[in-house]
C-alpha cells in the first residue's frame, strides 16, 4: 500500500506555440503509492490532462522527470493503460475485439488463443457488457462504450490506470452507475488509478487523495486532501455521513475561494 | 433486349423503393455522377446515415403511396426529357427522333457481339475494350497512387514536396498527356491507357493522403499506448480509418476515367466506345451516337453504384 509506483520529480511542461513559449506545468512533484487512487482535480485549463498525459508517456517532460517502478517512463505502453475521455473505441471493431486488440498485444506471445479470449470476456463480464460483446461501438450507448473502454485497459492488467475524465461525456444518473461500478472494480482489483476530473464529488466518492491544481499557465500542485472514508463506499450513506461533506467543503473551498477562476 | 438497356435508369429509380434506403441509391448519383467528378481532394465522405425507412407495419395503402411518390418524379423526368428530345428532332430533321432511334437500338442490341474485321465490331465489344483501357489505367493509378497517398498524409516533408507538382500537373487535361503516350509507348492501345492512369491517380492520391491525415489523434494514442507494432497500425488502423477516403478517391477517379476514355479513344482509334462514337460520325449514323450517350452514361451510372454499395460495405458509423 505504501510503495511508491509513480514517482514525480519537479517535472515541468512547456509548449512551443506561434504566440511564443507557454508554460502548462511547473515544479510538480507527486508520488503515486501502489494501490490508491488519486484524482486531479481544477479548474479547465490547469494542466491537469498534461500531467496525466505525462504519466501516460504520450507527451515528454520538458524538466524534471517522471519515474514509474524506479525506471524513467520512455514512452507510452502498455503497463500504464488509459481511458479517454470520449472512450477512442475503433469504429470499425466489435467491443469484443476492441478489448482483444489490447489483450493480444500484451499478452498474445505467452498465452493460447482460448485463454486471450477467456481474459476479452472476464474484463467484459467485469463491466457487465458480456451481453452487448458482439456489438460495434456505434451500436450502444455513451455509458456503455465508456464501460468497454475501462474494459480494455482493465484486461491488459496494467501497473496503474490512467483515467482522463472518464464520465465527463455522460449524463449524470449514467455517470453515478459507472462510479459505483468503477468503485466495485477497484475494490475487486486493488487497482491504482489516477484520475482526472472536475467533479468534486466524483473526486471525494472515489479516491484516497485529492490533488487539487492551482490556475494555469504556469499550474502547479495547491494542496492533497487525503480522504479517510472506509472502503466499499456507498454512496447513499456517505450523503450523510458527516466527512463526506467535510472533504467536499475542502475541496470547494480551494476551488471557488483559493483558485477562483476570475470570470472569462 | 434493346429496351431494357435503354431504360435502365427508369429501372433504377423503380428499384429503389424496394430496397431499404431509397434516398441513398438514387439521388446521390444524380448530385454526385461521375460527370460531376472534378479529380481533386473533395471530401465527400462516406454515405451519410441511414434515413429513417419505411415503418415494417405501415398499412399497404401508405406504402403504396410512399413508393409511388420515389417513383413518379423520375419518370416525369424522363419523360420530359423524351418529349424535348422528339421536339428537337422534328424540328431540326437531322437528329433522329427517340422512335427511330429505338428501331436501331433493337437492330443494334440484337447482335452486340459481331466480329468483321477490327473496324467493325458489336457493341459489345467496344463497351468491353473500353472498359478494359480504363481498368488497367485505373489499377495502375491505384497501384501508385493509394501508396503515395499514405506517404504524403504521413509525413509532412513527402506533402510539401509533392505538392507543388501534384497541383501544377493535377489541371492539366489528360488528353494533353496522350501526345506523349504516343511517343513513349509507340502504340495507341498503351497510349489511352496512360491517359487513364494519369487522370484517375490525382484523386487517389489527394484523397488517401487527406484520409491519412483526418485519422483522429485518439486512435493513434489508442495505438501508442497499446504498443501496436507498426505493422498493426497500418493494417488495424490506419487502413480502416482511411478506407473510406480511398473509396471515394477511387469513385471519383474512375468517374474521370470513364469520362476521358471516349475522348482519348475518339483520338487514338482501334476498338472502343469513343472510337465507334467517331466511326458512326464518319458512317453518318446519328442514331448509334444516341445511342453511344445512353450506353455511356449507363454504363458510369454502373460504374459509380457498383463503388458507392462498395464504399457503404465498408463504411463504418463513427461516434
Amino acid at each position: 500500500m505504501f510503495r511508491s509506483l509513480v514517482q514525480i520529480e519537479k517535472v515541468g511542461q512547456t509548449f512551443n506555440t506561434k504566440s511564443g513559449k507557454f508554460t502548462a506545468l511547473r515544479d510538480i512533484s507527486l508520488d503515486v503509492r501502489e494501490g490508491e487512487v488519486v484524482t486531479l482535480i481544477g479548474h479547465s485549463g490547469c494542466g491537469k490532462s498534461t500531467l496525466l498525459n505525462l504519466i501516460a508517456g504520450l507527451t515528454l517532460p520538458t524538466t524534471g522527470v517522471l519515474l514509474c517502478e524506479g525506471r524513467e517512463i520512455p514512452g507510452p505502453g502498455p503497463e500504464r493503460a488509459v481511458v479517454f475521455q470520449n472512450h477512442s473505441l475503433l469504429p470499425w471493431m466489435t467491443c469484443f475485439e476492441n478489448v482483444m486488440l489490447g489483450v493480444e498485444q500484451v499478452f498474445g506471445r505467452k498465452e493460447g488463443r482460448d485463454k486471450l479470449k477467456a481474459r476479452v470476456e472476464a474484463a467484459l463480464a467485469m463491466v457487465h457488457m458480456e451481453h452487448a460483446m458482439h456489438k460495434y461501438p456505434h451500436e450502444i450507448s455513451g455509458g456503455m462504450k465508456q464501460r468497454v473502454g475501462i474494459a480494455r485497459a482493465f484486461a491488459m492488467e496494467p501497473r496503474i490506470l490512467l483515467m482522463d475524465e472518464p464520465f465527463g461525456a455522460l449524463d449524470a444518473l449514467t455517470r453515478a452507475a459507472l462510479q459505483d461500478e468503477l468503485n466495485g472494480v477497484l475494490a475487486k482489483t486493488g487497482a491504482t488509478v489516477v484520475m482526472v476530473t472536475h467533479d468534486v464529488d466524483e473526486a471525494v466518492l472515489l479516491s484516497d487523495r485529492i490533488v487539487m491544481m492551482t490556475n494555469g499557465p504556469a499550474a502547479t500542485i495547491g494542496e492533497i486532501v487525503e480522504v479517510k472514508l472506509d472502503r466499499p463506499r456507498d454512496r447513499l450513506e456517505l450523503a450523510h455521513e458527516h466527512k463526506f461533506a467535510e472533504y467536499r467543503a475542502a475541496v470547494f473551498e480551494f476551488l471557488y475561494r483559493k483558485q477562483l477562476k476570475k470570470a472569462a | 433486349m434493346s429496351t431494357v438497356l435503354a431504360f435502365k435508369p427508369t429501372e433504377v429509380a423503380m428499384a429503389a423503393p424496394e430496397a431499404k434506403s431509397p434516398a441513398r441509391v438514387a439521388p446521390p448519383v444524380a448530385v454526385t455522377g461521375p460527370r460531376s467528378g472534378i479529380p481533386g481532394a473533395q471530401s465527400e465522405s462516406a454515405p451519410s446515415p441511414d434515413l429513417p425507412s419505411v415503418a415494417p407495419g405501415a398499412p399497404a395503402g401508405e406504402k403504396l403511396r410512399d413508393a409511388l411518390r420515389i417513383v413518379i418524379p423520375p419518370l416525369f423526368g424522363i419523360a420530359l426529357m423524351v418529349g424535348i428530345w422528339a421536339l428537337v428532332a422534328i424540328k431540326s430533321g437531322n437528329i433522329p427522333g427517340p422512335d427511330k432511334t429505338w428501331a436501331a437500338a433493337v437492330k443494334l442490341f440484337a447482335d452486340p457481339f459481331y466480329q468483321n474485321g477490327p473496324n467493325d465490331q458489336g457493341i459489345g465489344w467496344n463497351v468491353l475494350s473500353s472498359l478494359k483501357r480504363v481498368g488497367i489505367g485505373f489499377g495502375f493509378a491505384a497501384a501508385v497512387g493509394i501508396p503515395m497517398g499514405f506517404l504524403l498524409g504521413r509525413f509532412a516533408f513527402m506533402n510539401r514536396m509533392f505538392e507543388p507538382i501534384i497541383s501544377l500537373l493535377r489541371p492539366v487535361s489528360p488528353l494533353a498527356w496522350l501526345p506523349i503516350g504516343l511517343l513513349v509507348f509507340q502504340k495507341a492501345d498503351p497510349a489511352a491507357t496512360w491517359t487513364i492512369f494519369i487522370c484517375s491517380i490525382w484523386p487517389m492520391i489527394l484523397n488517401t493522403a487527406q484520409g491519412v491525415q483526418r485519422v483522429p489523434q485518439d486512435y493513434l494514442n489508442v495505438a501508442r499506448v497499446l504498443g501496436l507494432p507498426e505493422t498493426k497500425i497500418i493494417t488495424r488502423i490506419l487502413f480502416p480509418a482511411v478506407l473510406p477516403y480511398m473509396l471515394t478517391g477511387i469513385r471519383l477517379s474512375i468517374g474521370t476515367a470513364w469520362l476521358v476514355i471516349v475522348a482519348a479513344e475518339m483520338l487514338t482509334g482501334g476498338v472502343g466506345i469513343g472510337f465507334w462514337v467517331w466511326d458512326e460520325w464518319n458512317n453518318l449514323k446519328v442514331e448509334h451516337i444516341v445511342i453511344a450517350i445512353f450506353v455511356i452514361g449507363i454504363v458510369g451510372l454502373a460504374l459509380e453504384t457498383m463503388l458507392l454499395m462498395l464504399a457503404k460495405r465498408f463504411s463504418y458509423e463513427s461516434r
